[in-house]
């Protein structure tokens, strides 16, 4: 089924578009070049795949300043933080069994860490204030001598809200504890330069970038000790078993190579035009950070609405976005982050994230503004509950 | 829009609800669930002294399409029916009509159903057509277990096995679960299960125990 002619994307912190310019690179290395990427002692073709995987690499160490051998290439953000996380916690449970995290992270760095409960460490989850920013000095405050790893976002994934990535970092080099660090929703969206902020493990992914799905990354400084969380081969430095995924390499580093400064221009204007109709809004109330967001990610509650139905309706008006509603969630629960902000369950059940592209146009944030409104209105029509 | 799991007749009722909005004559008006629970709904009934026939019923609604969709089709299903009928609807019959929610929507249907029966019940101690006080049992507070929905095959918990067994002794009240506490449901399920008992007078505490927290 296609999707319907002049239907408006704004969940790009969900998935992107592939750019074709990344399609065009990734194609041959599914119909001419498929060998399995191997050693220089091997045949022709495999030598061919393995350049190409190993010039993926270089390109992405080269845009984050790092060595190529600190690329490992996984399959999602899912799997470059379960094996930064664990991975490192069984590779360096001698040295201690703390680990620091915050209570915003994606899924997968919060059950990561709670397997390893499981598995006798502990783990503690730093607070964070009503703009969904930690304080640098509850950091230096929770670690203990048995702490060996913190891993806390670099941007986060519903309200955009930018963690002070380089003082955390810093205070972890301190005391001489590993930082890892989610960058899915900062990479290309940001500048980052690891040469200038010690961080130690960093995860991102192709399908955030306008890369393909299927392909991710996490940055392991060489001085960093890993354990593999998969069996296998050899691949990937003795870290991630498993046949080589080069059209997806390809892809994600075409990908990165692509973001400039002129696409974040793009966004961030699309984002003020957005940000203040919907603001103009009555009762409509901001979800994140003043000084700390990173445009393209937009979180608005509307009052005595629920996000269900707003997305439902927007999305027959042809406008794709999401809710922080416990209806909406796969576990019946509202939005961790914003909770963990310290909002209202109902903050939560009427929060609307608007996530952009630079594909977007200024066309499409008015219109979108104009069906949000329309709906809420609509909705606040046969809602029982009172304006206060 | 073949990929929402809602159908058609649901879809209708999102769109266009029927009979919605406040009764400000209203012989009784119900609200059951909570803004801070995600779904909220409130249900006016008029009913005709002489015989108890609903004459007029309306509702509003702060949720989810399925909510929504309830909330009105209900609203049509009573209109006019004695009282002794409207009592006998329950959410299988509403999720029938409504042509199937999705299993982890199905508790968007009992709350609806809920609000009618607490405005029936509300009526009848009110017009003195029902005596009040019920003391809990077992038996009683499992019937009531059964309007908590298991959202993955979306049965009620009994049925479905979500509780193993209960333990009432002295007030406090114990739900044996078949669920770990790491289920993804697990959250929403002891809500709701605290949400349909805590209130009740005589009941002092629960206390629910997970699959994996058994001694």
């Amino acid at each position: 089924m296609p999707i319907p002619e002049g239907y408006i994307y704004l969940d790009n912190a969900s998935s992107t578009r592939t750019s074709p310019e990344v399609v065009k690179e990734m194609l041959p290395f599914f119909t001419e070049i498929y060998a399995v990427a191997s050693s220089q002692f091997s045949h022709t073709a495999g030598i061919i795949a393995s350049e190409a995987l190993e010039k993926s690499r270089k390109i992405i160490a080269n845009i984050l300043h790092v060595e190529p051998e600190e690329v490992i290439f996984t399959s999602d953000a899912t799997e470059s933080n379960n094996l930064a996380i664990k991975g490192f916690a069984f590779a360096n449970r001698h040295k201690g069994k703390h680990i620091i995290v915050s209570p915003v992270e994606t899924h997968s760095v919060l059950q990561s860490v709670k397997t390893l409960q499981q598995e006798g460490f502990e783990v503690t989850f730093l607070k964070v204030d009503d703009e969904g920013r930690l304080d640098p000095y509850s950091l230096k405050n929770a670690i203990r001598t048995d702490t060996i790893l913190v891993s806390i976002q670099w941007v986060n994934q519903e309200t955009g809200t930018i963690q002070p990535i380089t003082e955390l970092a810093n205070i972890c080099r301190e005391s001489g504890i590993v930082f890892h660090t989610d960058a899915s929703w900062a990479v290309g969206k940001m500048e980052i330069d690891l040469s200038k902020i010690p961080v130690d493990m960093l995860t991102f992914t192709g399908s955030l970038i306008n890369g393909p799905k299927g392909i991710a990354v996490l940055i392991r400084k060489k001085h960093v000790l890993l354990k593999k969380i998969m069996d296998g081969g050899f691949n990937e430095f003795n870290l991630r078993p498993g046949v080589e995924n080069i059209p997806g390499a390809v892809g994600i580093a075409k990908a990165l190579e692509l973001w400039t400064d002129d696409r974040r221009k793009i966004i961030a204007h699309l984002d003020s035009i957005l940000k203040e109709s919907l603001l103009t809004i009555e009762d409509s109330l901001f979800n994140g950070s003043k000084n700390f967001r990173l445009p393209g990610i937009l979180n608005i509650s509307f009052d005595r609405v629920e996000g269900e139905s707003v997305i439902l309706h927007l999305d027959m008006k042809k406008i794709a976005v999401i809710t922080g509603s416990a209806c909406f969630s796969r576990s019946l629960e509202p939005s961790h982050v914003l909770m963990a902000m310290g909002y209202t369950h109902e903050r939560a059940h009427g929060s609307i994230r608007y996530s952009l592209s630079f594909e977007n146009t200024e066309e499409e944030m008015k219109k979108t503004a104009e069906a949000t409104r329309d709906v809420v209105e609509r909705l606040r029509k046969i809602t029982p509950i009172k304006k206060e | 829009m073949a990929s929402i799991p809602y159908n058609e007749i649901i879809l209708d009722h999102f769109r266009n609800p029927r009979n919605v909005g406040e009764m400000k004559d209203a012989d009784i008006k119900t609200t059951e669930g909570s803004p801070a629970c995600g779904d909220q709904i409130t249900l006016y009934l008029k009913v005709d002294p002489s015989n108890h026939n609903i004459i007029d019923v309306s509702f509003q609604s702060y949720g989810c399409a399925s909510n929504i969709a309830t909330g009105s089709i209900i609203t049509e299903m009573v209109k006019g029916l004695p009282l002794e009928e409207a009592k006998k609807l329950n959410w299988q019959i509403v999720n029938e009509k409504l042509g199937g929610l999705p299993p982890v929507k199905v508790h968007c249907a009992v709350l609806a159903i809920d609000a009618l029966h607490s405005a029936i019940e509300k009526y009848e101690i009110q017009h003195g057509l029902k005596k009040e006080t019920v003391v809990s049992t077992k038996e009683n507070l499992k019937e009531r277990l059964k309007r908590v929905i298991d959202p993955s095959s979306g049965r009620d918990i009994i049925s479905s096995n979500v509780v193993k067994d209960l333990n009432l002794s002295d007030g406090i009240l114990t739900v044996y679960l078949s669920i770990d506490e790491r289920n993804q449901f697990a959250a929403n399920i002891s809500s709701e299960i605290h949400e349909k008992i805590d209130f009740l007078p005589d009941i002092k505490k629960v206390n629910i125990i997970y699959e994996d927290k058994r001694l």
